[in-house]
């Protein structure tokens, strides 16, 4: 329904609302802003800043029990491991350590619970999930509303979880290399486009229109 | 956009120094500038446009990049005064050209009558420094017709039979109902309440150099890339910068009011990009820079005239502090709503704006909203019903489930003044200049506790009228983090119980003005920017009367 709204045909086509001068005021950092997206999609293999191949056959496969590949696209398919590569250089290098130290508790971990298993990646995926399953320490719980604002994630499995979310749901149009082609947005049913009409969702595409109040003298009050 | 605007000296002496640039400083420079004076604003964030809101979360979001940093900026919190304070994340604003109004969620309601006279029509209550307040709803009525107006309101005049009188309906039709507005009416009616479409700061129609909203669904916590939304940086900065007499200068961190020997105000000291310590000279000087680093400033401009901090005679400088209490209830329904698309809140209700006390138990009241103003990595880490999967297939089940499922009822009320509510300077805790953090003090009045209850009772009621399949709400607890920051210089008659007069003069120094969340004497019912640049607009003529008619020291 919303295909031909892309921000690039929004401003093409608003040409009637929207005033000449902020056209001219927007029109280079939109387009370029377009390009970049574009690039980045289109660009060669994404290369690896932090890990070796092998740590990031490790995460990779941490993050892919995280949000696991169903009859939908997952993780691995999101592109995660490359979004965690990026951030660990820029902004969330604080975690390296987090990361340096976790990945060899994490085979430990393995061949603890499996002693024929040499790496976490060669597990069996219910293998895997119950190594992961003794790490997560059920740190902080869901349903806090700030929680967001904070990423101070504690456990190296804690981190690994937060950062695949991240991944997995940023704006694939930001420069982190997450969210690759917008599979994680597909995934929770956010369509791709930045802007968007009316009807949005089932309970409004039939709404009349407004009413008044049915007419009743008294202002209720408890 | 920066074409027209002049580079004054710190040297010169302009006729308005005017420390934030937010709802209320984007106003006062707009008029000031505009009534012929000559203007510097000093914001201490950047000067960020319409190309540098970007969707990102983690960079707009986790990063700060519209907002008070922790790391330079840290602050303490403590629930009384007998506390020590402990180092913590205390309170949000924005920090940047336009302040909080850049990021905000946009509700836009009015302050109804009983908010500037309840200390007269309840009396007093144990625990709370309630008062009136020394200007009516009647002498705001024209300013907050001049919000709507020139800033940008969009709303439905008359949809509600609560609504106080005004003189003209709003300049532009509301947004479009979103799936949320949709069950939040049917439900209320169903229960016999008076749901409306919520007045908002977002434009559903465009104006000269802005888009009408295009409903991206990255709003509450972003910058507008359109300019919908009603932002000073979006209206009043981009008239007072063409008016060619008023400089908007970011990175501009003020730190000390000086006084002059005959104990006016002189200019202001700040910290300019590269930590160099500037002054700018002015006539006068006004200060929005919220109802936190308002107080905070006159506390670091405290002199040998002010020991306890410029202009705070009366003791009350950073004090009686009201942040709105509030409870979010949480459900999911059958269907999608798809609410991630546009603004967050297309309707509300102000049934219970006025209880009465004697059958509920409490003072105060409140409104309800219905809205979604989650962003999707956000939504995953914090919105899912508690119990739910952290990982794995059926976290993932459920987080596209419920995704395009859930909406919010938003229950926000009254905060009762309560004097030790506070904001104050950190003994020991220093920001990244070097200066006192700022120190939170808060315990929630009772009432506000039992109100918070009230209203989430009342959610749940209308979450089960609209048949949602599944709510939650967290338990209401005392609050240890700002986002309204209200009452903290406030506005009255008295110079022992005030801070400002009602020309938003201090009692103590002539030609030093406070103007922002600080000056409000009551809370509302949970969204004060409206007011806020309501008494900008009016604060702004009053200082020009003074100032035209030769009140103000030159």
């Amino acid at each position: 329904m919303n295909k031909d709204l892309s921000r690039r045909g929004f401003l093409s086509q608003s040409l009637t609302g929207v005033s000449a001068a902020w056209i001219s005021a927007h029109w280079p950092a939109m387009l370029s802003a377009a390009v970049h997206a574009q690039k980045a999609r289109s660009g060669a293999p994404a290369k690896l800043d932090f890990f070796s191949p092998e740590q990031a056959a490790e995460i990779g496969a941490v993050t892919a029990r995280i949000i696991p590949t169903t009859d939908s696209p997952g993780a691995h398919e999101a592109g995660v491991i490359f979004f965690i590569d990026r951030a660990l250089v820029t902004f969330a290098k604080d975690d390296q350590k987090t990361y340096a130290q976790g990945l060899p508790e994490l085979q430990a971990k393995a061949r603890e619970l499996f002693p024929s298993v040499a790496k976490f990646s060669g597990a069996t995926a219910e293998q895997q999930d119950q190594i992961l399953q003794s790490l997560d320490e059920q740190s902080p719980a869901a349903g806090s509303r700030r929680s967001r604002r904070s990423t101070a994630a504690q456990s190296f499995f804690e981190t690994v979880r937060v950062h695949t979310i991240m991944g997995f749901l940023i704006d694939p149009d930001s420069d982190k290399r997450g969210n690759h082609d917008g599979v994680g947005w597909r995934v929770i049913g956010r369509e791709p486009e930045h802007m968007f009409r009316p009807p949005f969702g089932y309970y409004d595409k039939d709404y009349p229109g407004w009413q008044s109040n049915p007419p009743d003298s008294e202002k209720s009050k408890s | 956009m920066t074409l027209d605007q002049p580079k004054y000296k710190t040297t010169d002496e302009v006729d308005f120094v005017i420390i934030g640039s937010g709802a209320a400083g984007g106003i006062l420079a707009k008029e000031l500038s505009g009534n012929g004076f000559r203007v510097v604003v000093l914001e201490q964030g950047p000067y960020l446009t319409e190309k540098d809101f970007v969707h990102d979360e983690i960079k707009v979001l986790n990063q700060d990049l519209l907002t008070n940093h922790p790391d330079l900026q840290p602050t303490t919190f403590r629930k009384t005064p007998q506390d020590k304070a402990k180092p913590q994340r205390a309170l949000v604003y924005g920090r940047l050209v336009g302040g909080t109004s850049t990021h905000f969620t946009a509700n836009f309601w009015r302050f109804h009558e009983i908010d500037f006279i309840e200390r007269s029509k309840v009396g007093p209550i144990a625990g709370a420094t309630l008062s009136d307040w020394p200007i009516t709803y009647g002498d705001l009525e024209p300013y907050y017709t001049k919000v709507e107006w020139e800033i940008g309101v969009s709303g439905l005049a008359g949809a509600s039979p609560f609504d106080p009188p005004r003189s003209k309906p709003y300049p532009m039709p509301p947004l479009p109902v979103k799936s949320s507005g949709v069950i939040f009416e049917r439900a209320a009616r169903k229960l016999g309440w008076h749901p409306f479409p919520a007045p908002m700061a977002i434009l559903s129609e465009p104006r000269p150099g802005r888009s009408a909203c295009i409903n991206c669904g990255f709003c509450l916590g972003f910058g507008c890339e359109v300019g919908a939304k009603s932002s000073s940086l979006a209206t009043a900065i981009r008239i007072a910068e063409k008016t060619g007499r008023c400089e908007i200068r970011p990175n501009s961190y003020v730190h000390r009011i000086e006084l002059d020997a005959k104990g006016r105000a002189a200019g202001a000291v700040y910290f300019d990009a590269e930590r160099n310590v500037q002054r700018q000279r002015a006539k006068a000087v006004v200060v929005c820079a919220n109802g936190a680093e308002t107080p905070r400033l006159l506390l670091l401009s405290a002199n040998k005239r002010f020991p306890d901090g410029l202009a705070n005679s009366s003791g009350y400088v950073g004090k009686n502090l009201m942040l709105n209490s509030g409870g979010v209830t949480t459900a999911v329904f059958d269907e999608p709503l798809n609410d991630y698309k546009g603004f967050a809140v297309s309707r509300i209700l102000h049934d219970f704006y006025e209880l009465d006390a004697d059958k509920v138990g409490f003072h105060g009241g409140g409104g309800l909203d219905a809205r979604f103003d989650m962003t999707p990595i956000g939504f995953a880490l914090g919105n899912l019903p508690p119990g739910s999967p952290r990982w794995g297939k059926a976290f993932k089940e459920v987080l596209s489930h419920n995704f395009t499922r859930t909406c919010e009822i938003f229950g926000h009320g009254t905060s009762l003044p309560v004097e030790s509510n506070s904001f104050s300077l950190d003994a020991d805790l220093k920001d990244a200049w070097g200066l006192p953090a700022l120190r939170l003090t808060y315990k929630d009045h009772p009432d506000d506790l039992k109100l918070t209850a009230w209203l989430n009772a009342r959610s749940a009621e209308l979450c089960d009228a609209a048949g949602a399949k599944k709510m939650w709400a967290p338990p209401v607890q005392e609050q240890q983090f700002a986002v309204h920051l209200l009452g903290t210089c406030r506005m009255g008659n008295d110079p022992k119980t005030s801070v400002i007069n009602p020309d938003h003069r201090t009692h103590d120094v002539k030609n030093l003005f406070l103007c922002d969340g600080s000056s409000l004497v009551t809370s509302g019912r949970g969204q004060p920017t409206m007011t806020i640049e309501a008494l900008a607009f009016r604060a702004a003529d009053r200082i020009t009367a003074l100032a035209k008619r030769g009140d103000l020291p030159t």
